[in-house]
């Protein structure tokens, strides 16, 4: 396979990328946060428990 | 069944379960989308009108189809929470929101992406896209009309009520292209019948669904987690399972 026609995407790698560049953000933030969501509860709660 | 869902409408057991499910839907969901990525972006044929750029479809409908399931989920389960008053389903609701507005954006941006070379235009006011737009200011109403309370009961119960009341929202995204005219392309894959596109090129839209669908599962089980800790601040079981 030709590497550099795949990454041209027959003229269309500005869109192509961009969008596939897009999810995978719009995915990892997702990610990013919802961990971090859990993360945040888990912490305070033990903090809670440990004044208790 | 009863019996089933009161089992689990208990925070701890939901807490436990959803911490032993998510690794399997995160690992399964990267896989997926991994592999569907591949097959779309190198293994898939080039569209004989639109080229590569129609390679845009498989991160555009998975997350349009992402953007109407996850406010199905959060309609029902704040229906749920709001009917038999379970906690936990109104729990879920708020875990589903910003999911499903991350969701939503994705699909008009990417939407908006594909547009330009396809129409012309990165914006038009026609029914699919504004119906769309409408979906993610129901999200982010959702998330505003929650954060607005500092009851969480009262929160639940009117956030409840909009979401609820947007769900009229999705039948019309989905028809949307048949009942006015529109840019938009009409369904050619929820074809019963006979689906309008090559088979070839079906598999990694449905790999890339199915990996989105895990995805959200994924998400919506550590929100979950972090919104029962939240509510359940004062609880006994808390300060063993943790």
């Amino acid at each position: 396979m030709d590497l550099q026609e795949f990454f041209r995407m027959g003229g269309y790698a500005g869109y192509v990328w961009t969008a596939y560049g897009m999810t995978a953000l719009v995915l990892l933030l997702n990610w990013w946060s919802a961990r971090r969501c859990e993360a945040q509860e888990q912490a305070s709660a033990r903090r809670r428990s440990g004044t208790d | 069944m009863w019996l089933w869902i009161h089992k689990f409408g208990s925070p701890p057991h939901a807490y436990r379960l959803l911490g032993k499910l998510a690794p399997w839907f995160g690992w399964s969901a990267l896989a997926l989308i991994l592999l569907a990525t591949w097959w779309g972006l190198v293994r898939a044929p080039a569209d004989y009108q639109q080229g590569d750029a129609f390679r845009i479809l498989y991160v555009h409908a998975p997350s349009a189809w992402m953007s109407m399931f996850t406010y199905v989920v959060m309609a029902a389960t704040a229906a749920i929470g709001l009917i038999w008053r379970i906690k936990l389903a109104h729990a879920a609701a708020a875990a589903a929101a910003p999911i499903g507005a991350s969701f939503t954006f994705l699909a008009l941006a990417t939407g908006s992406i594909w547009g330009k070379p396809m129409w012309g235009t990165w914006w038009v006011w026609d029914a699919r896209l504004t119906s769309e737009l409408i979906l993610l200011f129901l999200y982010l109403g959702y998330m505003a009309l929650r954060s607005s309370f500092d009851d969480p009961q009262r929160a639940d119960r009117a956030s409840a009520v909009l979401a609820i009341v947007g769900v009229i929202n999705v039948p019309i995204i989905h028809y949307s292209v048949e009942w006015w005219t529109t840019l938009h392309q009409p369904a050619s894959v929820t074809k019963l019948d006979k689906p309008s596109i090559a088979i070839e090129m079906l598999y990694p839209l449905f790999i890339m669904i199915v990996g989105f669908q895990l995805y959200f599962g994924w998400a919506i089980c550590r929100r979950l987690r972090g919104e029962i800790l939240r509510r359940e601040r004062s609880a006994k079981w808390l300060q063993e399972s943790i």
